[in-house]
């Protein structure tokens, strides 16, 4: 055999690249450094010609702008190079596992985005006549048959932007529902300590107070405390299922009677939705009204051509009380139900000024379609055996927070384990970063001490997952046979280093202005 | 000094109780970023939350650990919320309150049952 000793080596000739070697530039191989678009451009300059206004600077009296406008001036080759190179630093569910899970990004399949491009959806105006949109409102239609169908609930409304939009929705059907049989006294809403943030949040926002039910030993609502605290001047419990440690509320059966025989709403926060569809309907636990986060069970993004989309479905008692507008069909078509019309004379008013998010819709439906009831169902399924795995492998390492019977979509491990090596969650975490994986979600939920909680996702790959716990599986051994450097100063591989939280969130620098002409920029270091 | 189960310690000068979290507390919220103390003037009830406390981990309520009258907040964390981890149990006072019932002081942990309370978590 003919051995070619002359092409290109196929082996890097140290096994270590890069280690110790500075380029001339200071840049880092084609991986480029990036600064600002404010930084990088010409203040007087402009990336585009555009011919001097003719005329028309009279009509503006003193009003003419006789500053720069200061607005950076790059070409489009320049722009698009800055994005991309700025993407380069970010890490994403395209380049590996993102054990943060669903919440932050799964796979977005690429069918959804194909169809969503379609020019009959993707360049609809919010105000094109209901005879031209026949097609897009049959969508919606669908998609809300799919939903309702899904969760076992009569009414939904389509039109909130994001899940605690849909909150702030389901809290206001419920406020309106109250006010209608003359329920004012209800000041209160009940959340579970391990609640999302969101929870307390949109009960303040809508004017309620918000009151904590405590939790089991075993991660779950504690019924004899919700009992005590079910007063009549309860409006709704908001409780999520599974619930943020990853576990199934068992008692919700009994959690919903309790609220209903105490004259409350059951609000469910659906963020986990994605771990039960197709195996459970919200609506035969009870439930009032739940958010359904089209990014987290049907694989949207959070945004594209706007922002996501969070739909809420409504009990019969709250269908009512349904914002507007809503699609319906009649001899003529399909229209949309506004305000003004009497079959909408209880609605608590709108969400949005149109219709809600045309883009997620087409997705989240493409995904429906694509996997139909049974594929929807298999994917929940996927979701909490991937996490079982993850949990399964890492017990015997790290310690597991609720180590009894399964977990659902997502695995939690606290950091008794951790305990003595000196290497906090927020360290490992770091580390994780050198190892080519996006940290877990840290410190979160707050019942569970340096809490790390890990979801895989149905689309991860055996091979993927045990790629995965090896690394992580690998860090533990480190950490715990004393190997400190690896950790206290990661990470070691990142664009930057380990950045001061604390400094920047103490003394946060939220303007930047540029340097004046001949003036040095001020240095971004800290006082 | 008197303290708390959700980790407030108190300090009673005549009537009027100084209120703040715990060494222990401030160790476990980790560096403290911002601190949102009570308005003076307003009453509170045992057990309501009166101040808010953030952390690079994590926001937090604190509670009244008494009923009474808030006479003055800590205006220096404001602009300076590590006092609260570089002392939490002096300089790191969140606020002062004119106590309306001193039994509630007496029915609090003193610092042995406190630290045989950390003990147990």
């Amino acid at each position: 055999m003919s051995l070619n000793s002359v092409g290109r080596p196929t082996r890097p000739v140290s096994d270590t690249p890069g280690a110790g070697f500075a380029s001339l530039s200071g840049g880092r191989g084609l991986l480029q450094d990036e600064a600002l678009i404010f930084e990088r451009s010409s203040w007087t300059g402009t990336g585009v010609d555009l011919p001097e206004p003719e005329a028309g600077s009279e009509d503006l009296g003193g009003l003419v702008r006789a500053e720069p406008l200061r607005l950076p001036g790059l070409s489009e080759p320049e722009t698009v190079r800055h994005y991309v190179r700025l993407s380069q630093k970010n890490h994403a569910i395209d380049l590996a596992l993102y054990p943060l899970g669903s919440c932050t990004m799964k796979h977005n399949p690429r069918l959804n985005e194909k169809l969503a491009r379609l020019p009959g959806f993707a360049d609809l105006h919010p105000l094109a006549p209901v005879s031209a949109v026949q097609g897009a409102l049959a969508l919606m239609d669908l998609l809300a048959h799919w939903l309702k169908t899904l969760t076992g609930m009569p009414a939904v409304a389509l039109s909130p932007k994001a899940g605690a939009h849909g909150e702030l929705c389901g809290l206001l059907a419920i406020r309106a529902a109250h006010a209608a049989h003359g329920q004012t006294r209800r000041r209160l809403v009940l959340t579970p300590t391990s609640a999302h943030g969101t929870n307390p949040a949109t009960a303040a926002f809508v004017g309620y107070e918000v009151m904590e039910i405590g939790q089991t030993a075993d991660g779950r609502v504690d019924l004899e405390d919700l009992a005590a605290k079910l007063t009549d001047e309860v409006a709704a419990i908001m409780v999520t299922n599974p619930n943020t440690c990853g576990l199934f509320e068992r008692d919700i059966l009994e959690i919903s009677r309790l609220t209903h025989a105490a004259g409350a709403y059951f609000y469910c926060d659906g963020a986990n939705f994605n771990a039960i569809v197709g195996r459970v309907r919200p609506g035969d636990l009870g439930v009032d009204a739940m958010h359904i986060n089209l990014h987290k069970t049907f694989s949207t993004p959070h945004g594209g051509g706007g922002p996501g989309s969070g739909p809420v479905v409504l009990s019969e008692a709250l269908a009512p009380f349904a914002p507007t507008p809503w699609v319906v069909h009649d001899g003529e078509g399909f229209r949309l139900v506004e305000e003004t019309e009497a079959e909408a004379s209880q609605a608590f008013g709108r969400m949005t000024a149109f219709h809600g998010q045309m883009g997620m819709f087409v997705r989240a439906y493409a995904y429906m379609l694509s996997h139909g009831a049974d594929g929807l169902r298999q994917a929940a399924e996927d979701a909490v055996l991937n996490a079982n795995y993850i949990k399964a492998r890492l017990s015997g390492v790290m310690s597991a927070a609720f180590p009894d019977g399964p977990c659902m979509h997502e695995a939690l491990f606290d950091d008794r384990w951790l305990e003595g090596t000196g290497v906090t969650t927020l360290d490992f975490a770091k580390a994780m970063i050198d190892e080519g994986f996006h940290p877990m979600t840290m410190y979160f939920p707050l019942v569970v001490h340096g809490a790390m909680l890990i979801e895989p996702t149905e689309s991860e790959s055996l091979a993927e997952l045990d790629r995965f716990c090896d690394a992580l599986l690998g860090l533990a051994g480190a950490a715990l046979s004393g190997d400190m450097d690896r950790f206290t100063s990661a990470p070691h591989l990142a664009p930057l280093r380990r950045l001061d939280e604390t400094l920047a969130a103490r003394k946060p620098r939220l303007t930047w202005r540029p340097a004046e002409p001949g003036v040095a920029p001020a240095p971004l270091a800290a006082e | 000094m008197r303290f708390t189960k959700d980790h407030e310690w108190v300090a009673l000068d005549g009537d009027v109780a100084t209120v703040g979290i715990t060494a222990y507390a401030a160790e476990q919220l980790g560096d403290v970023v911002y601190v949102e103390t009570p308005e003076p003037g307003r009453a509170l009830k045992a057990g309501e939350g009166m101040a808010v406390v953030e952390s690079v981990k994590a926001a937090s309520d604190v509670y009244a650990p008494l009923s009474g009258e808030v006479v003055e907040a800590n205006g220096d964390l404001s602009g300076a919320p590590e006092t609260v981890n570089a002392e939490p149990e002096a300089g790191g006072w969140f606020a002062r309150v004119r106590i309306a019932d001193r039994a509630e002081y007496d029915a609090l942990m003193d610092r042995a049952a406190y630290d045989a309370f950390l003990e147990t978590l």
